[in-house]
C-alpha cells in the first residue's frame, strides 16, 4: 500500500470539499482496500465516510423504502423494515460475501463499485430504483454504465437508494464456486411500472432480460420463459463458466426467482 | 488419569492458546533491529534476463541492500537441492539442474525470484522494488505436463531434452503385456491428476539473524522439519557448520506438505542478514504463496486393468507424466516414484503390475509433496480403473473389490511393487462402510431422487497408503539422501512432571496432545503434568519432522521407547529404595511394585530419587532423563473404504454430495476425536480436489490464472456434507503402539470415491476432475467441452 492522507468528515459538504485531486472516498474498503494493498490504486488521500450520520439508516418512504448509502449488507440482510416491504432484497443481501463482508460492505460502496457480478445492481434495476446523490437523483437503469462504470460524476457521493415496494420479487444467484459472487443472479420484480428481469454477472454489467419480461408480462409463471433463450453473444466467459453455459443458467436462474416469487 | 491416557477423546491442550489467539507464529516474532525482505518476482512464465538495473532501487528511501543473481553467484552460495536422487530405467540419476535463490541468466515461471531488497520497512522495500529495472527477453513457454516433451516444446534447462528429468521404471511391462493379452477383458482408462496449489492458512515465513559475536545464525521459519532444513542450509547451501546455526519453527498453521521444503526465500533472508548485519524478515503474501509454494499432484496417466471371467485382476501396466515444475523441490522425485507407482497394487491381489513414470519440466512453480503425495494418485489410478472394470464386467462395484481384496490370512503380503502389507482387514471396512451408507438402501433412494428430476450415484474407494516412510536402509537404497527414523527424549523433572522432546513437528495435528497421551498413559501422568516440545533445533534431539503421517508411528514410537527407558531406570532406583532385587520390581502405571506385596514407590517419587539421590543406586547415573531414536521395520499400511453419494441437478450441473461414510483402519487409536478431525479435513481436501480446485495456467503466456481465492476454489463447509466415520483396528504388527497414520487417509481416499459417484449418476465412463457444474452440465446435454 503506498502512504496516502485520511480523512473522516462528518458532514456531507465537508466530505465533498474533501474530495479533490486524487481522494476517493472509502465506504465499507471491502473493494478499496484490497486494490490499495495491491498497489492497484494510490490516491493521496482516503475520504471515511463512516462518520457522517446522515449516511445510514433504512426508512419507510412514499409505501417503499430508503437505505442510506452507508448501510450495511448485514443491516439491509436483518433489518425488519426490508423484510417486510422488499423481502428479496434481504435475501439478496445475506447472500453477498461472508459475514465479515457484510458487516463492513454497503450499498453505496457496492454500486459506486458496479462490479459486473455484484448482487445489488440486479435488484436496483428490477425493482426501478432510484440513486440519489449529494447532486441529483438518477434512475437505476442510468446508473449502471458497463463494467465498473457508473453514471457519477468526479466528486459526486451516493447518499442514498430509494426502493419502491414491489407486489413480487425475489433473486436467485448462482455463486461463482471461488469467489462467491454472482456468476449469474436474476432478480425478478413485479411493480407498479411491470415486470422487470434483470441480470448480473452474466454480462459486462447489469441488464434487463426484455424478451423474458413480456413473456411474463403475459402469464407469470416459470413455463412461460423457459423457452426464452437467452444469446450467450457478449456475455462474460472465463474458467469458471462459459458465455453458453451462463445464457443458460440465466433461464435456469429466471425461472426460479419466478417460481419463488408465488 | 483414564480419561487422558491412550484412546481418550482428550480436548486438544494447544487449542487454548490458538483460540485465544495466543500463538506464536513466525510473523509474530519480531527481532530488534529488523529488516524486511521484499521479492521481485519475475512476471514471465520463461525469459532470459539481459539487465537488471537496481540502481534506483538501491537508493530508495529506507533501503538497506538489493541483491540478484549476479550476487548471490559472486558470494557461491549453492542452489537448492533434491534431496532424493530417482535412478532411470537405465540406470541414470535424474537430471537435477541448478536451482539458484536468486535467479541468474533465466527466469522459468512466474514468481520465480529475480531480486530481492531489504529495507527498514515492507513499504519502503515494495517502493524500491518497483524500481528495479528487468530487461527481459521473453522466450516461449510450456506449461502443460502432456506436451513437455513435444518436440516444438521450448526446453527449461540446458542439459535436460525433452525437459525429461528421469524415465523410471517399476516392474517389467513385456511381461504385463503378455498377461494382459490373455486375459478375458482390459479396462483401459487415460486421466489427469489436477494440480492443486496447498493453501495453508499460515503463508510461508522466515526471518534470517546473524550474531558476529559469536559467527553464528538464527533462522525462524515455517517448517515442518526444522532439523533437515537446518542440514540442507548448512551442508548443501550457504556451507556453514551445522552447530552455529539454529533453526525454529515455532506455531505453523498448517503445511500440508508444501512446508517440507527448503525454500529460496529462508536461505535469501539467512545470507542477507549476515550481508547487512541485521536481522531480515520475510512474510509471504497469499498471492506470493499461489505463485511460489510448491505445487501438487500434476500427473497423466494411462492406466490397463486386466482380468479373467470372474473379474479376478491378472496384470496392471501404468504410464504416467509427472510435472516437476520448472526446478525440482526438495524431494519432488520421489513423489511420482517410490510414493505412487508402489501403491499401485492398492488392497488387491494383482499379480503383475509395471509402472513407467516420465518426469518433466514445465514453466510453472515446482511440484512436491502435498497431502498424500503420490498416493492419492495411485488411488485415483487403481480406483478409477477398478471401478471402470466393474461397469464393464457388469458387475457390482463392491463385489469386484472384494474378489480381489488380499485377505486377513494373506498377511505379510508382498505386493509385485516393492512393498510389504503388514495387516489388515479389507473386507471388513468395505462391510461395515456398506451399513454406515445403507449402500442397500440406495436403489430406493436413486428412484425418489429420479422423481424429483436429481441425477444420484453411488461410488466406492478402498484406499490404501504407506505412513511412516521408513526404514532408512530400504529409502537409502532407494534414492533418499536422509534416514528416516525419529527421535524422542523424556526429560522428568525432580518434582514428577515431564517434558517430551520430539523431532517431529506439529502444524494442527496435534501432537502435543497425542504424544502427551502417549507417555502419559505409559508413565502413569496426566497429560497436564506433560508438556510437548518441539520445532527448535536448539532444544530438541536431531528430528526428521513430520509428513507422511509418520509423527505417531515413528515420532510416537520414539517417545514409548523413551517411556521404556525411563520405566527401565525407574525399576532400578525402586529395587534400591523398596529394597528388593530388580527382577522382582513390576510396573504398570505409574506404580513401581515389589511383586506380589503392597510395597511401592510411584513415578513421582523415584524422579525425585533420581534428582535428589541421597539414597540412590551406587553404580546408577543420576536424573531421570532418557532419550530415543526410532527406526521402523516397515511403512504402515492405513487402509479403508470411503462410500461418496452424491445428487446433481441436471439444470444445472450442480454436484450435492448428501451422503459420505468413510471407514478407515488407522491401527490403534491414540485420540479418536483428533483422529476425526484428520479424517474430516483430509475429506474436504479431496473433495475440494475433485470438485473445486484445480491450479489453472494460461497455455500461451504461463501466467498464473488461478492466483486468488478469487479464482482458486477452496472447498468451504456448505460445499461438504456431515461425514459418518467409523473406525476397524487392526494393530500395526512392527511398531510399539500397533499405530499406523492418518493424517492424509481423506485425501487419498476422497477424489475417486466422488469422481465414481458421479460418472454413476451420470452413466458415463469418465470425467476430469475438478467436476465443475459447467463440465458436468455439459456431460448431461452431450455438448462439447468448453
Ligand atoms: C471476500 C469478498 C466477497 C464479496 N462477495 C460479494 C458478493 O457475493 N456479492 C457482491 O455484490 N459483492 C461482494 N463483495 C463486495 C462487497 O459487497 C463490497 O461491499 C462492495 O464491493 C464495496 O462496498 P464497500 O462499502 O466496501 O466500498 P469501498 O470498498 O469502500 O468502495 C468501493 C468503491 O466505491 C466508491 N464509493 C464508496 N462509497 C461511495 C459513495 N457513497 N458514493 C460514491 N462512491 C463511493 C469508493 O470510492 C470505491 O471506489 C465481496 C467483497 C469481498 C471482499
Amino acid at each position: 500500500m503506498h502512504n496516502f492522507d485520511y480523512h473522516r468528515p462528518t458532514s456531507l459538504a465537508d466530505a465533498a470539499k474533501r474530495l479533490s485531486g486524487e481522494a476517493k472516498l472509502v465506504a465499507g474498503g471491502m473493494t478499496l482496500i484490497p486494490t490499495l494493498k495491491q498497489r492497484l490504486a494510490q490516491p493521496s488521500s482516503l475520504v471515511d465516510l463512516g462518520g457522517i450520520a446522515e449516511l445510514r439508516g433504512i426508512k419507510p418512504e412514499g409505501g417503499g423504502l430508503t437505505i442510506g448509502a452507508m448501510t450495511t449488507h448485514a443491516e439491509v440482510a436483518h433489518s425488519a423494515e426490508v423484510k417486510k416491504t422488499i423481502p428479496a432484497l434481504a435475501v439478496l443481501a445475506e447472500g453477498i460475501g461472508d459475514p465479515q463482508v457484510r458487516n463492513r460492505g454497503t450499498i453505496g460502496g457496492s454500486i459506486s463499485n458496479n462490479d459486473p457480478a455484484a448482487d445489488y445492481p440486479a435488484g436496483l434495476v428490477a425493482l426501478g430504483a432510484t440513486v440519489i446523490t449529494d447532486k441529483r437523483r438518477i434512475a437505476a437503469d442510468d446508473f449502471f454504465k458497463g463494467m465498473f462504470e457508473t453514471a457519477l460524476q468526479d466528486g459526486e457521493i451516493v447518499t442514498a437508494v430509494s426502493f419502491p415496494r414491489p407486489d413480487k420479487a425475489a433473486y436467485m444467484k448462482f455463486p461463482n464456486p471461488a469467489s462467491r459472487y454472482a456468476m449469474v443472479g436474476v432478480f425478478v420484480a413485479r411493480t407498479g411500472g411491470g415486470i422487470r428481469v434483470a441480470v448480473t454477472g452474466a454480462g459486462p454489467g447489469v441488464f434487463r432480460a426484455t424478451e423474458m419480461e413480456k413473456a411474463l408480462a403475459g402469464n407469470f409463471s416459470a413455463d412461460a420463459i423457459k423457452s426464452v433463450k437467452i444469446p450467450a453473444a457478449g456475455l462474460n466467459s472465463d474458467m469458471h463458466g462459459s458465455a453458453e453455459y451462463r445464457a443458460h443458467l440465466v433461464n435456469v436462474m429466471a425461472r426460479r426467482a419466478v417460481t419463488a416469487c408465488s | 488419569m483414564a480419561d487422558s491416557g491412550i484412546g481418550a477423546r482428550a480436548l486438544r491442550k494447544e487449542d487454548h492458546r490458538f483460540l485465544t489467539g495466543q500463538g506464536h507464529y513466525t510473523d509474530d516474532i519480531n527481532v530488534h533491529g529488523q529488516l524486511y525482505a521484499y521479492f521481485l518476482r519475475s512476471p514471465h512464465a520463461h525469459a532470459a534476463i539481459r539487465k537488471v538495473d537496481t540502481g534506483a532501487a538501491s537508493k530508495s528511501t529506507g533501503v538497506v541492500a538489493v541483491f540478484t543473481g549476479a550476487d548471490v553467484a559472486a558470494d557461491k552460495i549453492g542452489g537448492l537441492i533434491c534431496g532424493w536422487t530417482v535412478t532411470d530405467r537405465h540406470g541414470k540419476p535424474h537430471k537435477a539442474p541448478p536451482h539458484p535463490i536468486l535467479a541468474h541468466e533465466k527466469v522459468r515461471y512466474v514468481g520465480d525470484h529475480v531480486a530481492v531488497v531489504i529495507a527498514d520497512t515492507l513499504t519502503n522495500a515494495k517502493d524500491a522494488a518497483e524500481k528495479i529495472e528487468v530487461d527481459y527477453d521473453v522466450l516461449p513457454a510450456v506449461v502443460d505436463v502432456a506436451k513437455a516433451m513435444d518436440a516444438k516444446a521450448p526446453q527449461l534447462h540446458a542439459d535436460t531434452p525433452q525437459n525429461l528429468c528421469y524415465d523410471w521404471l517399476l516392474g517389467d511391462p513385456a511381461q504385463v503385456d503378455a498377461a494382459l493379452a490373455k486375459s478375458h477383458h482390459v479396462a483401459k482408462l487415460d486421466l489427469v491428476n489436477n494440480r492443486l496449489i496447498p493453501n495453508a492458512m499460515e503463508p510461508r515465513a522466515a526471518i534470517g539473524e546473524y550474531d558476529g559475536g559469536t559467527d553464528s545464525y538464527t533462522c525462524h521459519s515455517t517448517s515442518q522439519n526444522p532439523h533437515v532444513l537446518r542440514l540442507i542450509l548448512c551442508a548443501f547451501i550457504l556451507g556453514i557448520p551445522e552447530h552455529r546455526v539454529r533453526v525454529i519453527a515455532p506455531d505453523v498453521g498448517g503445511g500440508f506438505g508444501s512446508k517440507i521444503f527448503c525454500y529460496a526465500e529462508e536461505v535469501v533472508c539467512l545470507w542477507a542478514a549476515k550481508k547487512v548485519r541485521r536481522p531480515v524478515k520475510w512474510t509471504a503474501e497469499r498471492s506470493e504463496s499461489f505463485l511460489s509454494d510448491a505445487h501438487g499432484r500434476d500427473h497423466v496417466t494411462h492406466v490397463e486393468l486386466g482380468m479373467d471371467k470372474d473379474g479376478k485382476f491378472t496384470a496392471m501396466k501404468v504410464e504416467t507424466l509427472a510435472a516437476m515444475g520448472a526446478y525440482l523441490s526438495t524431494f519432488a522425485t520421489c513423489v511420482p516414484t517410490y510414493l505412487y507407482a508402489t501403491l499401485l497394487a492398492g488392497q488387491y491381489t494383482t499379480p503383475i503390475i509395471s509402472a513407467n513414470v516420465k518426469a518433466v519440466f514445465t514453466n510453472t512453480a515446482p511440484v512436491d509433496a502435498y497431502r498424500g503425495a503420490g498416493r492419492p494418485e495411485a488411488t485415483y489410478v487403481v480406483e478409477r480403473i477398478v471401478e471402470v472394470a466393474a461397469r464393464e464386467m457388469k458387475m457390482d462395484p463392491a463385489e469386484i473389490r472384494r474378489r480381489n481384496f488380499v485377505k486377513p490370512d494373506q498377511f505379510p503380503y508382498q505386493t509385485p511393487v516393492a512393498l510389504q502389507y503388514d495387516s489388515g482387514n479389507y473386507a471388513k471396512a468395505l462391510d461395515d462402510a456398506m451399513k454406515l451408507a445403507d449402500y442397500a438402501g440406495f436403489a430406493s433412494r436413486k428412484a425418489e431422487a429420479a422423481k424429483r428430476g436429481k441425477h444420484r450415484g453411488i461410488g466406492f474407494s478402498a484406499y490404501i497408503e504407506a505412513c511412516g516412510i521408513a526404514p532408512s536402509a530400504v529409502v537409502g537404497s532407494l534414492g533418499a539422501g536422509v534416514g528416516l527414523w525419529e527421535s524422542a527424549q523424556i526429560r522428568f523433572n525432580p518434582t514428577g512432571t515431564a517434558q517430551v522432546l520430539t523431532g517431529s513437528h506439529s502444524h494442527g495435528q496435534g501432537h502435543e496432545t497425542t504424544l502427551a497421551q502417549v507417555v502419559g498413559d505409559m508413565l502413569g501422568l496426566p497429560i497436564e503434568n506433560i508438556t510437548v516440545v518441539h520445532g527448535d533445533t536448539s532444544q530438541v534431539p536431531f528430528g526428521m519432522g513430520t509428513y507422511g503421517s509418520r509423527s505417531l508411528a515413528v515420532g510416537g514410537s520414539a517417545a514409548a521407547k523413551a517411556a521404556d527407558k525411563i520405566i527401565a531406570k525407574g525399576k532400578k532406583i525402586a529395587a534400591h529404595l523398596l529394597e528388593a532385587s530388580v527382577d522382582d520390581i513390576t510396573y504398570a502405571k505409574g506404580t513401581f511394585r515389589v511383586a506380589g506385596t503392597d510395597k511401592t514407590k510411584s513415578i513421582g517419587e523415584i524422579a525425585f530419587a533420581a534428582y535428589v539421590p541421597h539414597n540412590y543406586p551406587k553404580d546408577l547415573e543420576p536424573g531421570l532423563d532418557e532419550t530415543a531414536f526410532y527406526d521402523p521395520a516397515n511403512f504402515t499400511y492405513p487402509a479403508g473404504v470411503h462410500i461418496c453419494e452424491v445428487e446433481i441437478d441436471p439444470d444445472t450441473g450442480v454436484t450435492k454430495i448428501v451422503n459420505w461414510a468413510a471407514v478407515d483402519d488407522f491401527g490403534k487409536v491414540v485420540n479418536p476425536m483428533v483422529v476425526e478431525g484428520q479424517v474430516h479435513g483430509g475429506i474436504a481436501q479431496g473433495i475440494g480436489q475433485g470438485l473445486l480446485e484445480g491450479c489453472v495456467y494460461d497455455k500461451e503466456t504461463g501466467q498464473l490464472l488461478t492466483g486468488s481465492f478469487m479464482d482458486y476454489c477452496m472447498p468451504r463447509a456448505d460445499d461438504l456434507p456431515s461425514f459418518k466415520v467409523g473406525m476397524i483396528e487392526t494393530p500395526c504388527p512392527h511398531n510399539p503402539l500397533g499405530v499406523k497414520g492418518c493424517g492424509e487417509a481423506g485425501a487419498i481416499a476422497a477424489p475417486p470415491a466422488l469422481v465414481n459417484a458421479v460418472t454413476d449418476a451420470l452413466g458415463i465412463r469418465h470425467m476430469e476432475m475438478p467436476l465443475t457444474s459447467e463440465r458436468v452440465w455439459r456431460t448431461i446435454h452431450k455438448m462439447a467441452a468448453e
